[in-house]
């Protein structure tokens, strides 16, 4: 059942063309950081792992919208809803939809993006890891302020006020995975933590977001 | 007697309606009486000069700005489970006390934060904590005024304000982790019963009696105006309707 | 009395009173109008 709908779910973004624009997102705020702070690589170097991290979330934020916003348009969403599959596992399965076409491919161009900052070469690595770790996160945490707001006019700006406050800790121990590895000293920490969060998020946020579906829905 | 006799609205608002006036006199009275003690009675500190006169508002409205948030999380709670409108709108009415507190605790901590680091603002872990509470503020009071329907408002805001919490106790956590190597030991401790000496003490306590005391008369006072806000929406639906 | 850091601590202080100051009378102001509204209405309801 929640393959169907994930099947169902990479379609859709396949056919609508957000998949690609996450990702052009983070090319574009990568590059416009230089021309903010300096070309200067000893500015750039220390600063890369925060700027990738931020620049990733953000992107990440800017396709939360598309969650639920195409099943509410053309009418589907209650039928979804009222299917036999539990709200949670329709939550899941949009947060794992979501992830498969925004956190991983940010993860994957990440290390890309890195050589523009020029991010140290121990940094690579953890940049991948730490964001494969988190991103999944920023996933179900999003997938919960999408169904909050779903519906509303002009949401997309209020779900990014409710989204990003609930983004620092999975923020903070992601970029400092990443500038820990870039400075050669030890992840584990940060590492855990970060995963910690993200399986929190994963095991709670499903119930917290099926709940607000079935509110919205009524 | 039991207190959820209370979450019946027009027993709320006729039984705390005639506390109001004398929840703000014990207010008054208590942050008179706090303030002035230690703005003109208590000594300059050591290392602070004056400026730890500023303890008389800053550590009470941190306090609040906490336990209010607290306090929403509780009705919230009970919203959801007994559905008593009464304390769904108690937790919209604590809402913007709780949020300015959160803002007089920023600006002074900044504002005394000035002299003693030099820079206007400094991302200690505690000033960092209560920069992201505010932001949980306004996510709060913004989805409360998007909502059109009242009772799905109050359900979605609850929902926020739980989750809310579990992610402002990690934020709170991930901070003092992300700050720690920066500014051990200079960092100002805004812990009353650590640092402060006796001479302070009673009248910070005082202070913060009045603190809480507003904090209490505010909410009253803000919730029987939601009551009466939500029996003027029934009362002008079923006059339409009358009409119609 | 407050020597150098004067302004930091009136600052400190007027910052915080007038934000409470301004808490307060909006929520005077504002249970006045709700109140004069609902008796308003539960007139209408009564005399109409």
């Amino acid at each position: 059942m929640i393959a169907v709908l994930v099947r169902d779910l990479r379609l859709a973004v396949r056919a609508g063309g957000g998949f690609g624009l996450g990702l052009a997102f983070f090319l574009i705020v990568v590059v416009l950081v230089p021309f903010g702070i300096g070309p200067d690589t000893d500015t750039l170097r220390p600063v890369a792992p925060g700027i990738l991290w931020v620049a990733a979330l953000l992107a990440a934020l800017l396709s939360l919208d598309r969650i639920f916003a195409l099943d509410h348009e053309d009418g589907s969403l209650p039928l979804i809803a009222t299917a036999p599959l539990p709200g949670e596992g329709l939550a899941l399965a949009k947060a794992l939809a979501h992830w498969l076409t925004t956190g991983l491919p940010l993860s994957l161009a990440a290390p890309v993006l890195g050589v523009l900052l020029n991010l140290a070469p121990g940094g690579y690595l953890w940049l991948f890891v730490s964001l494969i770790a988190g991103t999944p996160a920023l996933s179900v945490i999003g997938t919960f302020g999408a169904a909050l707001t779903v519906g509303l006019r002009r949401g997309g700006l209020l779900m990014s006020l409710l989204v990003l406050p609930l983004y620092v800790p999975t923020l903070i121990f992601g970029a400092e995975v990443t500038r820990r590895g870039a400075e050669g000293a030890a992840v584990a920490t940060p590492l855990m933590l970060l995963v910690a969060i993200t399986l929190l998020s994963l095991a709670a946020l499903p119930f917290a977001t099926a709940a607000v579906l079935r509110v919205n829905l009524r | 007697m039991s207190i959820w006799e209370y979450a019946n609205p027009k027993k709320f608002t006729e039984t705390f309606g005639r506390w109001v006036p004398w929840v703000y006199g014990i207010a008054a009275l208590c942050l008179g009486t706090g303030l002035i003690w230690g703005f003109f009675f208590t000594p300059e500190a050591e290392n602070f000069g004056s400026t730890v006169k500023i303890i008389y508002v800053h550590v009470p409205s941190a306090f609040v700005a906490i336990n209010a948030w607290i306090m929403m999380v509780v009705t919230s709670l009970v919203w959801l489970i007994r559905r008593h409108h009464v304390s769904a709108l108690a937790a919209r009415a604590a809402a913007p006390v709780g949020m300015t507190m959160t803002i007089i605790a920023l600006a002074t901590g900044a504002i005394w934060g000035q002299p003693m680091w030099g820079t206007w603002w400094e991302w200690d872990p505690r000033l960092t904590s209560f920069l992201i509470l505010f932001l949980f503020y306004i996510g709060y009071i913004a989805l409360w005024a998007a909502i059109p329907d009242p009772d799905t408002a109050a359900d979605l805001t609850s929902i926020l304000c739980i989750v809310g919490s579990v992610f402002a106790v990690l934020s709170r956590y991930a901070v003092l982790f992300w700050n720690q190597g920066l500014h051990q030991g200079a960092s100002l401790s805004m812990d009353a019963r650590e640092n402060v000496a006796d001479v302070y003490w009673l009248p910070l306590v005082i202070s913060m009696a009045g603190f809480v005391a507003l904090f209490v008369a505010l909410v009253l006072q803000r919730t029987i105006t939601e009551i009466r806000v939500r029996r003027i929406a029934a009362l002008s639906a079923r006059l339409h309707r009358a009409e119609a | 009395m407050l020597g150098q850091y004067a302004t930091v601590v009136l600052s400190a202080w007027g910052v915080s009173l007038a934000a409470l100051a301004l808490l307060v009378g909006l929520s005077f102001a504002r249970a006045r109008r709700v109140k004069a509204q609902l008796d308003a209405i539960e007139r209408q309801r009564d005399g109409g």
